[in-house]
């Protein structure tokens, strides 16, 4: 009988064990992000005077104070809201649209040039959207609505808008993809009109992909540093208001993920400062990784398929 | 006569068709507004930027040193750095995201093991780049001890791109059909050479395709650098490809574009616009070129 020489099998054997290693990879990457970031802020959350309460429920943030330093996320929590509720008004029913006629409405030819035209966008670095939110967009929207600066809510809900459609718009594809054709077929054979079938069968079908389609959109907006960095103006500051139209998209705000870019470099290390943006990374993680499970719930089921 | 008209009336239309069609065209229509209306700033803007930069924009752009505390000259140490940090991410994620991507394709079974680290893989793609950022100031520049560097930097891209290659190693293996495996085994194959031999040389262009995508994201991307070993400016020599070492910090493009763009005071315009040109001109090159080795494949699969 042929027998392969035993140095063979125990590479084999070694090979296969590594490919197991690199198979949990990413399982070990995502808890080491976690224990890192935690482990660098910890010394903040024991130390007994910190309060996550009213960390996030107060709106001072005056960090680098001599004195008395207060750490206030609200303002910043609500900077991140206002931008991307904003950014998701205007994302959602245009990449939802944009899906739909990808998927349904165009012809093959059309559909493979839109596809690459997506995926180029999707491409674009994320400091590039910034500066052209810091100048294009800045002079559209100081001259447009005669406003004194134009890096504000708007400004940012426009570039994040523009960077978080072409996700929901290939993920809404594929999900619009993943009803079967004979559904389709069912209701062509029917004599209902294209947009019937797609408004009646099509739409109820795929509405738990749509919708995580549209989670994960909310998952980059949320996550999104340079872009807002850059263009939405800096200030920590609440947008809302009690009156109409609740939402003042001509204010400048700041968000969680600008305020660590921007402060983590001029903060002593192991400062509370310094321990305090690793605390709102924790944040960030925490808000990223609920977003991205609860899509992936929506579209598998809680025992997967 | 009456008998004609009957039948002519036979194959008039409905109001209740009319209305269909009517709403049929309106939906489209509406539909390839909202397509056109995202599709068409891109190229307006990506247009008017290359308006803007045109004036900057020359080979020796790329070549020459920054002058005059960045407001002239070129852009040759940022551009080097982010060749580097490309380069190095792409030797650390290459491997170990193709071996994930094989593991989960050709060895893991259906269970909840295997549910919870395809969870992992896509929570990693979504977590913000800025908590990466932080990720690798606390595990590379302090823990592991190698300082703010072009290490520490790559070794951020490459976790933080490593989802990148999975997925779409993932999706090249499994378009290979499984009648080709099953043919190997039935040799009395073992299930590593059937990787090798068999699934490995039918999916190589699209494994490709998938590592070309990982340096498109990881030359644009400036948060997870920030912290970890890019520095706002760095002289090197005019030409000197081995300008930075492993431990050394470095420029990058992206960084540059930010810097340039908000901490330097009274830069001319066409100099940042012409930075985010070439950013956005290697970018897009890179990635068309994925793009199209995707299409001859398509075209030309054996199979």
């Amino acid at each position: 009988m042929l027998q392969r020489s035993k140095y063979k099998v125990i590479r084999e054997v070694l090979i296969e064990w590594i490919i197991r290693i690199c198979g949990i990879s990413a399982v070990v990457f995502v808890f080491a992000i976690f224990l890192f970031v935690f482990w660098q802020g910890k010394g903040l959350i024991f130390s007994g005077d910190f309060d996550f309460w009213k960390f996030l429920t107060t709106k001072e943030w005056y960090p680098a104070s001599e004195n008395n330093p207060r750490y206030g996320v609200s303002a910043l929590i609500a900077g991140t809201v206002s931008v991307t509720v904003l950014a998701m008004i205007i994302a959602v029913p245009f990449g939802l649209g944009a899906a739909l006629f990808i998927s349904e409405f165009c012809s093959p030819k059309l559909k493979e040039t839109l596809k690459i035209v997506i995926e180029l966008l999707a491409a674009i670095p994320s400091v590039v959207w910034g500066f052209i939110g810091l100048t294009i967009m800045n002079h559209l929207i100081m001259e447009l609505f005669g406003a004194p600066i134009g890096l504000t809510v708007l400004n940012g809900a426009i570039i994040l808008a523009l960077m978080s459609v072409p996700i929901i718009v290939s993920i809404g594809e594929d999900a619009l993809q993943a009803v079967p054709d004979s559904y389709r077929e069912a209701g062509i054979g029917l004599g209902v009109t294209r947009w019937q079938m797609v408004y009646k069968v099509l739409l109820p079908a795929a509405k738990n992909g749509l919708l995580a389609a549209v989670l994960l959109g909310v998952g980059r907006a949320i996550g999104e540093t340079m872009a807002v960095l850059m263009a939405t103006g800096h200030a920590v500051h609440i947008p809302f208001d009690a009156e109409f139209p609740f939402l003042h998209g001509l204010d400048s705000v700041r968000t969680l993920t600008a305020t660590i870019a921007a402060e983590l470099g001029e903060t002593a290390r192991d400062s509370s400062h310094y321990q305090v943006l690793f605390i709102i990374g924790i944040l960030l993680f925490t808000i990223t990784f609920a977003v991205n499970l609860t899509a992936d719930l929506i579209v598998k089921g809680v025992k997967g398929k | 006569m009456i008998e004609a008209a009957n039948n002519a009336k036979k194959f008039t239309e409905t109001t209740v068709g009319r209305n269909c069609r009517f709403t049929e065209k309106i939906a489209k229509s509406v539909f390839f507004l909202m397509t056109l209306t995202m599709v068409l700033p891109l190229l307006l803007i990506i247009g008017f930027l290359f308006y803007k930069a045109w004036p900057a924009l020359s080979i020796d752009f790329v070549l020459e040193l920054p002058k005059n505390g960045m407001r002239a000259g070129g852009i040759w140490p940022a551009f080097l750095g982010t060749l580097y940090l490309v380069l190095i991410s792409l030797v650390i994620a290459a491997p170990i995201g193709v071996m994930a991507a094989i593991y989960l394709n050709e060895y893991a079974k259906e269970n909840w093991f295997t549910r919870i680290i395809n969870l992992a893989v896509i929570n990693l793609a979504g977590v913000p780049s800025i908590v990466h950022a932080l990720f690798g100031l606390g595990a590379f520049v302090l823990a592991a001890g190698l300082g703010r560097s072009v290490l520490a930097a790559s070794l951020t891209l490459a976790v933080m791109t490593l989802p990148v290659i999975i997925a779409s190693t993932k999706e090249a293996l499994s378009a290979v059909p499984m009648s080709f495996r099953q043919a190997s085994w039935n040799m009395g194959v073992s299930r590593w050479q059937t990787i090798r031999g068999i699934v490995m040389p039918n999916s190589i262009s699209g494994i490709l395709t998938g590592i070309i995508l990982q340096v498109s994201r990881a030359a644009g991307e400036t948060a997870p650098i920030m912290f970890t070993g890019v520095v706002f400016y760095k002289a090197i020599e005019k030409g000197d490809l081995l300008a930075y070492g492993l431990l050394d910090q470095c420029m990058a493009l992206a960084m540059h574009l930010y810097t340039i763009s908000t901490q330097v005071p009274n830069v001319p315009d066409a100099v940042p616009f012409a930075t985010a040109v070439l950013l956005l001109g290697v970018v897009l090159l890179v990635n068309a070129l994925s793009i199209g080795l995707r299409i001859y494949l398509r075209t030309h699969r054996k199979w």
